[in-house]
């Protein structure tokens, strides 16, 4: 748990104010980007939940108001590294086009290239003898195309050196893809600290430590080790090891030491972290864990960023109203030969008297009293007359009110188009029914989605009260361009989706 | 029938859904099938709502038709400790080893190292026979690092043999390419119908196939229901608002008039038909391309109760009947 009174103040009060998500504390993106005093915004999470893309829009935002922004993504798809213009895999900022400068901000994008980034450490750092060795080293070749760790490492290792050049007053970091959204923080020590460890120094110095007398236990346990690891990686893979650490130790300074200092950075006041997930029950966890573990290191926090949030525009419409609805039509409109005795008198009991229906009374409250004359017409005789014939059923829905109020092009061309049959009203209603079936179908697939999404949302809520939440709501398709980024940083800086998910 | 199953994709995709719920179908009939984890999440116990998985392959659920799936998270840690114990009889020297950082080094840093010991593990479960010389396992299932990582993950063998060019690690790093790049594997995909799982589906197989990996199937998986059709989308597009709002309101849901209860639903309601109609058209234009990829397709339904353990049955059930086992 953190010591920072102001955190711990904030848990009770939403303790104190309410329950699940509703009461949770929005994020509000606007005030931590314009905010000059932050320098580093980190965003976090699990694969697959639009990290890279809420880093890039977010970086977007914050350039158009005003400042001077650099993204670091790790490994964006393709389009959206289109949609920046740093599809060229060149390890360097590069500007961006087309950002609205008129704030007097500026947008840089680049892709981490951790070879790259790997091979300019050294060469920054060694004479171009002792670089070449390294560089041509089978270990380090293994080491540095990435294997587990080396991205992380080179990642944390690229923002230090773009925060030291201090040329953006705003780096918005992308983490990389990893199995767990812990990984970025704990690979660099690790790295770090085997290169300097005492592993290391075993495996560079054996034969000096096995001459030395009174050493006799070290010289047991280390002899045995050098030996097993030989064994197991070949005495030639061993040497490698021991060439590699040796040519990087003497070449420049520890690496623990550059992997602790990015670390601090990261602790550092001008740094936050946004933890991105996705209402999914395993994006949650994961970002549940990621808070905890910030927490436990003093990492600066600034909140969740949950996105593609469903909403409805008629949320007021519950899943289980809405297929029952769509049941009545599908029974309404369906053809002649499925009309059998049982479902008329079941409609004769059911729709026929909506105010009977506690469901109704419920869901539809407050309107209830305004529809009742206008509403009233249209149901009583739907179903009553049903029963009778076929025709007067879809007579009662027939455009025939609709024809004054609404003299739409679009109603009139329904019309022409269903003159075309043979019995163009009967066609041309039952469609509609069946229309408005499916659309309540639909809507009814959408209330569900919500529904779990929030229990999802509110298992976390309850679990971390004390965390800011921005819902970014669901868009329908990709995102290809600054227009699309852009879009999305509305979202994301509105906090709670429009449509009124909640 | 492939005999080690590989599960990849994006992350995000349910792989480990899918992994699991391919094990249980894989299972059914009286067949033994093993569930290997690799990434240390502990996904596979909390799909089967069981405790935490201990480095040991124990029984997690029982498929229809008498079928068993035993489950296996695999720690490289201890898959090291167990391999020197094998080959060197170790024995608490691992500790010593453990202290100076050794297995740290070889579980974490070393390059490949970690992945031979995970892979090499799941090799053996494979290939392990039973007294009366039949196999342990009818199938191995792994739910695998996702699709970026696939091909490194699989092909590091291949990797570390050229780094190691002698030793035990070279041997079996030999022999896990052996099985890897054999028909007994098969790499399948999980992706959804997105663009982007979709373009790095594409590419994961790219990879595969250029590094000669067996690849196996592509399995959509979370597909929403097809709710409105062509048609129904284009009426959406002319019908009139006045007749849908009647027909709501025939429906039993309030007044059609303007500003009736009936009459609001209309506009919120076309407009999630206009979400869907885009998606709609996005999920048609990446099944196509997931079709020109010319492997076996298959598609999981998005279960609207959301992932839980009947769920898993069912869409193991699916898997079976669109032949999968």
């Amino acid at each position: 748990m953190s010591q920072d009174p102001a955190r711990a103040h904030d848990t009770t009060h939403s303790h104190e104010t309410a329950r699940g998500i509703d009461a949770a504390a929005v994020l509000d993106v606007d005030p931590l980007i314009d905010d000059p005093k932050t320098r580093i915004v980190v965003c976090c999470g699990s694969g697959g939940v639009g990290k890279t893309t809420t880093a890039a829009a977010l970086g977007l935002r914050a350039a158009e108001r005003g400042r001077k922004v650099v993204v670091l993504t790790i490994d964006p798809a393709r389009r959206l590294a289109q949609s920046m213009g740093i599809d060229a895999l060149d390890n360097t900022p590069r500007r961006v086009k087309g950002v609205d400068d008129s704030a007097d901000g500026e947008l840089h994008a680049m892709m981490l290239d951790m070879k790259r980034t790997f091979d300019e450490i050294v060469e920054a750092h060694a004479d171009p003898e002792r670089a070449t060795a390294i560089l041509n080293n089978p270990f380090y070749q293994s080491l540095s195309a990435g294997f587990a760790g080396t991205q992380e490492y080179m990642a944390m290792e690229k923002l230090g050196q773009l925060r030291a050049r201090e040329e953006w007053d705003l780096i918005v970091v992308d983490t990389p893809p990893s199995r767990s959204a812990l990984d970025f923080l704990d690979a660099p020590k690790r790295l770090g600290s085997f290169l300097d460890g005492k592993l290391i120094r075993l495996l560079t110095a054996p034969a000096k430590l096995g001459g030395r007398a009174g050493m006799k236990f070290l010289n047991v346990g280390m002899s045995m080790m050098t030996g097993t690891l030989g064994k197991l990686l070949g005495g030639q893979l061993l040497k490698d090891v021991q060439t590699f650490v040796a040519a990087m130790d003497t070449t420049f300074g520890g690496f623990r030491t550059r992997a602790d200092a990015t670390y601090k950075l990261l602790q550092a006041p001008g740094t936050a972290f946004l933890v991105v997930a996705a209402p999914e029950r395993d994006a949650l966890r994961e970002a549940a864990y990621f808070v905890e573990r910030l927490a436990a290191e003093d990492m600066p926090l600034a909140g969740l960023v949950l996105n593609r949030v469903h909403g409805s525009g008629a949320a007021q419409l519950s899943a289980d109203r809405a297929l029952a609805a769509a049941e009545t039509l599908d029974l309404t409109a369906g053809p002649a030969e499925h009309l059998t005795a049982d479902p008329v008198e079941h409609l004769a009991a059911g729709p026929a008297e909506p105010g009977a229906d506690p469901a109704v009374a419920e869901n539809l409250d407050e309107a209830r009293i305004v529809d009742q004359s206008g509403g009233k017409a249209g149901l009583r005789n739907s179903p009553d007359t049903y029963g009778s014939s076929e025709s007067p059923a879809t007579q009662t829905t027939v455009p025939e009110a609709p024809a004054p109020d609404a003299g739409s092009p679009a109603a009139d061309r329904t019309t022409a188009e269903g003159a075309g049959t043979d019995d163009p009203t009967v066609e041309h209603d039952r469609t509609v029914e069946q229309l408005t079936a499916g659309l309540l179908r639909l809507h009814a697939e959408r209330m569900q989605l919500l529904s779990r999404e929030q229990r999802t949302r509110d298992r976390f809520a309850a679990r971390h009260p004390e965390v800011a939440v921005a819902e970014v709501a669901a868009l329908p398709g990709d995102v290809h361009d600054l227009a699309g980024l852009r879009n999305i940083g509305e979202r994301l800086a509105a906090g709670t989706s429009p449509t009124g998910a909640a | 029938m492939s005999r080690l199953q590989v599960v990849s994709g994006k992350g995000g995709t349910g792989k480990t859904t899918v992994a699991a719920a391919l094990a249980l179908a894989l299972a059914t009939e009286g067949k033994r099938a093993l569930l290997v984890e690799v990434e240390g999440r502990q996904g596979i116990a909390q799909l089967f709502e069981a405790q935490a998985l201990p480095y040991e392959e124990r029984k997690i659920a029982v498929a229809p038709g008498g079928g068993e799936v035993f489950a296996l998270a695999i720690d490289p840690e201890l898959a090291l400790l167990d391999y020197l114990q094998m080959f060197y009889k170790l024995g608490s020297a691992g500790r010593a080893l453990k202290k100076l950082g050794a297995i740290d080094f070889a579980t974490t840093v070393a390059p490949g190292l970690r992945d031979v010991l995970l892979t090499g593990k799941a090799c053996e479960a494979v290939r392990r026979k039973d007294k009366r010389g039949r196999f342990a396992y009818d199938y191995v299932v792994m739910d695998a690092p996702p699709t970026g990582r696939i091909t490194r993950f699989l092909n590091v063998n291949d990797e570390v043999a050229g780094l190691a060019k002698i030793g035990p690690i070279h041997n079996q790093a030999q022999a896990v390419m052996r099985v890897l790049k054999s028909p007994e594997t098969a790499v399948h995909m999980v992706t959804l119908l997105e663009e982007m799982p979709v373009q790095e589906t594409a590419d994961g197989i790219a990879e595969l196939r250029a590094a000669r990996l067996p690849v196996g199937r592509i399995i959509v998986n979370m597909v929403r229901p097809s709710i409105l059709d062509e048609t129904d989308l284009e009426l959406t597009r002319e019908a009139p608002r006045t007749a849908i709002a009647k027909s709501l309101s025939a429906a039993g849901l309030g007044g059609a008039r303007r500003g009736g209860v009936a009459e609001r639903l209309v506009e919120p309601l076309l407009t999630q038909a206009d979400e869907y109609a885009e998606r709609h058209a996005l999920e048609r234009d990446q099944r196509a391309v997931l079709q020109g990829l010319d492997l076996p397709l298959h598609e999981l339904p998005l279960l609207a109760e959301g992932m839980d353990l009947g769920g898993l049955y069912e869409l193991a059930k699916e898997l079976r009947q669109q032949g999968i086992s």
